[in-house]
């Protein structure tokens, strides 16, 4: 048996200076939303992308040179994973015909490269198209956040459920935030795992709250603080090995799974450490502030031990 | 003791074998491949294949084998999409008039799995390649066209029955009829009501104005959105067939919209000029006094025109047109309940029935033809360079004589054979849209970009699998690799589901399939840390093992299903790659709370279950 000796801290007793840094770090993305906004990609802006392989690397300046000479401007040009893959950005026009429009564009390169580029991607999406996806996003999230909402009541508290809500919240902020701050491309994928890390971050909290239900029934000495250090030490090895684990997966998406993953995959990576931290310090905090006692979850319910064994 | 019943243990087998046998056909490669097809007025022949692969030898397309489907069809089967793309080129620019050719993956299944009838999990249009369409129909040009119509037709009624009225005219959502006099608005109102009953009507007096107000109700407008977009998905299905890519799919996707899928399409150029094509219909009254054969031989009368049949025989029409397709408002097959042959029923609107009427009356007993009307791509030679050249195809699907005069709604016989009233009625109704429509999203993936999708999608998935398969052996020795083989029957359980839903696998799908991957292992630590609690504690090891996975279920039940409600909503509101992320993870979910809570038990139980143990491999 190999075992990780973690040591038993008082992590509640940190609880204020948390919150704080916590704080902190919302604020920041707030005033970077507020500044800069998220940089959303073509889903939800509308617009034309277009990617290209070279077979040789470019520049892209030559690029943007080559459509300037060919009267299209307004396209921006940057590499995508590599210097041999490129990705056009065309902002949305009144022009519909878009099938032409990409097929001059690729037409002015294909000459000026010589016939050595190849269309990989073409993707064209409505403006009218792009404001449905951000209101059925944005009315996504609010409604997950709702039926979490509910069904940790149910299962727990709703002091509970208020803790886990607000450290989901907390996260997909976060994960808000550092895409903001670097500007970096907000597209479909990205809020997909906005999602998941909401899913992600609520099952990592619902654990040590699961932990706490059970301590809070078992132990009869102790206040709510001391009870709650208990069994957020009690589960930190589980902590650690999920949390390591899930984090080895999505290394391994980040490095490996492309460009087209690499969004989605840090999105994850950010929520995973965030989800973890929030875990600990936000849900379990906002529950003993709301003031949350074994008296709330006083009498014994059959659900969890033995009852749903049978799968 | 930890034993399982005889049944539980079964039950278990029984899934797990059933999973391991659908998710089979996945594991044999598939090859990009092309579906050859005889184009129109051609046959395949016993030669083609020959003749096909002369035509990638010539060029020195290297390809696998050519297969002969059920249908007649060949597959040609190469080994890489470059090679495809090239073997393509290679039959299109040699055997285009008589071939059509269609980019295709086909998985190379041996015969026995193919004899069970198993399929692969689809592949969606970013990890094969293809073009992928929104289309969104405009449904207020739809209702707006409607009311026209019924202007139109008030308009004749009122005519008609010698009703004096002063306008008759569209505002907004509603049709306003203007009367001189109340007297006259009364009369109206009688002859207006019988004729539209379903609509709302409402006298309005309005400035000393007598005026009646039509409007649709709900219901009506419902259905006739409805009917418009289905019209314009059958029309679409119709146009798109037209373009040879081996399984189109064509859906209607909420109240206005239409997703059209092609995989392995490169261009999508050509599938908007099919889209956008304006295929029509014409009636003509064919020309019985002069000669064919004078006009073939050049002497075509200045009041007619020199048309040709499907078998390319000649015909001569008459240059004036009855009416023309988009006066057809319906059309279908059936039998003629007279003679028992088979027949298409036709509807015109209120204008071109009653032009219709007029020309009819007047030529009783003479033929009139059906001319259909295409614009079509062809890829021809020209100074040994292919070509696209757009050609407007102007046919005479069918020449009829007019037996009676007759208006609105007639039929169409003397046809062959009841597939062949199925396909004039398609072609009728198919020459117009219903509705205007407009391409709102458009995504078209190469297959180069495909292929690398797939590579990296199951590289990481491989990768990230691997990693945390050697980290769970090692930090939880026997019980961890116990672990590790239900995360192997929790890939080969989504994988089995996926194909069995039907449900297509994406790239956001791939991601999700890794994070499921996570929440599985999050089970089984949940209760191996358990056990070690309860190890700790100094409970016996058969208790500790029943501790530890009773003790963890509460908590992975609840933080599985409160995940599973983020992957519901995300199902629900999401589209396109996010749909598949969200049936990826909620699959992925419930096998593997199946997988880690029951199939390890089992495994375990099974195993050190009966045992007097000293400790625990944990």
């Amino acid at each position: 048996m190999r075992e990780i000796k973690i040591p038993y801290i008082d992590y509640m007793a940190q609880r204020w200076k948390a919150l704080y840094l916590s704080g902190a770090l919302i604020l920041i993305t707030f005033v970077s939303l507020a500044i800069q906004g998220l940089n959303f990609g073509l889903d939800f802006t509308g617009g034309t992308v277009i990617e290209l392989g070279y077979q040789e690397p470019v520049e892209t300046a030559e690029v943007s040179q080559a459509l300037e000479g060919a009267g299209l401007t307004g396209v921006t040009v940057q590499y995508f994973g590599s210097n041999r893959d490129v990705l056009l950005r065309i902002p949305p026009s009144g022009e519909t015909n878009n099938a032409a429009l990409s097929q001059k564009v690729f037409d002015t390169l294909a000459a000026a490269a010589g016939g050595k580029v190849e269309m990989r991607r073409v993707e064209f999406v409505g403006p009218q198209v792009g404001e449905e996806l951000t209101e059925q996003g944005g009315l996504a999230v609010l409604y997950s956040v709702f039926g979490i909402l509910i069904y940790v009541a149910l299962r727990f508290e709703w002091r509970f459920s208020v803790g886990a809500v607000a450290a989901t919240v907390h996260d997909a902020i976060i994960v808000l935030g550092v895409f903001s701050i670097f500007q970096l491309d907000f597209d479909l994928n990205v809020l997909a795992s906005v999602l998941t890390v909401v899913g992600y971050s609520l099952n990592d909290t619902i654990v040590i709250f699961d932990r706490v239900r059970e301590n809070f029934r078992k132990v009869r000495k102790g206040t709510p603080l001391q009870i709650m250090n208990q069994s957020v030490n009690e589960t930190m090895s589980r902590t650690i090995i999920t949390a390591g684990t899930v984090f080895l997966v999505v290394i391994a998406l980040y490095l490996f799974g492309g460009e087209t993953l690499r969004g989605f995959s840090l999105a994850l990576l950010v929520g995973l450490v965030s989800g973890t931290w929030s875990t600990i310090y936000i849900a379990s905090n906002v529950a003993i502030l709301l003031g949350v006692s074994p008296a709330n979850l006083a009498v014994p319910k059959k659900e969890g031990e033995g009852a749903g064994a049978q799968v | 003791m930890n034993r399982y019943p005889l049944w539980k243990n079964l039950m278990i087998l029984g899934i797990v074998l059933l999973g391991v046998i659908l998710a089979l056909p996945n594991v044999f490669s598939q090859d990009p491949s092309i579906e050859v097809s005889a184009a129109r007025r051609t046959e395949m022949t016993a030669g083609s294949a020959d003749e096909i692969r002369a035509a990638l030898e010539n060029a020195k397309v290297p390809f696998k084998r050519i297969d002969t489907l059920d249908n007649g069809k060949l597959l040609v089967r190469f080994t890489s999409s470059g090679d495809q793309l090239r073997g393509q080129e290679a039959i299109e620019n040699t055997l285009s008039e008589r071939y059509r050719s269609a980019l295709t993956l086909s998985t190379d299944l041996p015969g026995w799995v193919q004899a069970l009838g198993l399929k692969p999990m689809t592949l969606g249009l970013d990890l094969r390649g293809g073009v992928y369409v929104l289309i969104d129909v405009d449904m207020e040009a739809a209702v707006g066209q409607a009311l026209d119509r019924y202007v139109e037709e008030i308009r004749t009624q009122l005519r008609d029955a010698k009703v004096r009225y002063t306008t008759v005219s569209r505002v907004q959502n509603q049709v306003v009829v203007r009367f001189a006099d109340a007297q006259a608005r009364e009369a109206g109102y009688k002859i207006i009501a019988k004729d539209f009953s379903d609509l709302k009507l409402e006298n309005v007096d309005q400035g000393g104005d007598n005026l009646i107000s039509l409007a649709m109700t709900p219901m009506q407008e419902k259905q006739l959105k409805d009917f418009a977009l289905q019209q314009n998905v059958t029309t679409l299905r119709n146009r798109v067939n037209a373009l040879g890519v081996a399984e189109p799919n064509i859906a209607r996707q909420g109240d206005r919209r239409i997703v059209v899928q092609l995989p392995g399409a490169q261009d999508p150029g050509r599938l908007k000029e099919i889209l956008g094509a304006t295929a029509t219909l014409e009636y003509r009254l064919v020309d019985t006094e002069h000669s064919v054969a004078d006009a073939e031989a050049g002497k075509v009368p200045a009041a007619s025109r020199l048309y040709r049949d499907r078998d390319g025989r000649p015909v001569l029409l008459k240059r004036r047109v009855i009416v023309t397709g988009d006066q057809i408002t319906d059309a279908a097959s059936g039998f003629d309940p007279q003679s028992g042959t088979p027949m298409v029923t036709v509807a015109l609107d209120a204008p071109g029935g009653r032009r219709m009427f007029d020309m009819t009356t007047e030529n009783v007993g003479k033929p009139m033809a059906v001319v259909f009307i295409e614009n079509r791509t062809i890829t021809k030679q020209v100074d040994g360079k292919p070509v696209k050249q757009t050609q407007k195809v102007e046919e005479v699907i069918s020449v009829a004589t007019i037996r009676e005069p007759f208006g609105r709604r007639f039929q169409t016989t003397g046809l062959d054979s009841s597939e062949e009233a199925h396909n004039l009625a398609l072609l009728l109704r198919a020459g117009a849209l219903a509705a205007p429509i407009q391409i709102v999203e458009e995504r078209t993936v190469g297959p180069s970009l495909g292929q690398d999708n797939i590579d990296q999608g199951m590289m990481s998935v491989i990768i990230g699998f691997l990693a945390v398969v050697v980290f769970m052996g090692v930090y939880y020795s026997w019980f961890g690799m116990v672990a590790n083989v239900v995360l192997l029957l929790n890939l080969v359980l989504i994988v089995a589901v996926m194909g069995l839903l039907g449900a297509t696998l994406t790239m956001p799908g791939i991601a999700g399939m890794v994070l499921t991957i996570g929440m599985a292992v999050d089970a089984n630590v949940l209760i191996f840390e358990r056990m070690r609690e309860e190890i700790r504690n100094g409970n016996t090891p058969q208790a500790c093992i029943a501790a530890g996975y009773d003790k963890a279920l509460s908590a992975i039940i609840d933080g599985n299903v409160t995940t599973l409600i983020a992957a519901v909503v995300l199902f629900s509101f999401g589209t396109g790659p996010i749909k598949g992320f969200a049936v990826t993870l909620t699959v992925g979910l419930i096998a593997s709370m199946f997988t880690a809570i029951t199939c390890s038990r089992a495994m375990i139980n099974w195993i050190w279950g009966g045992k007097r143990l000293k400790s625990l491999p944990v």
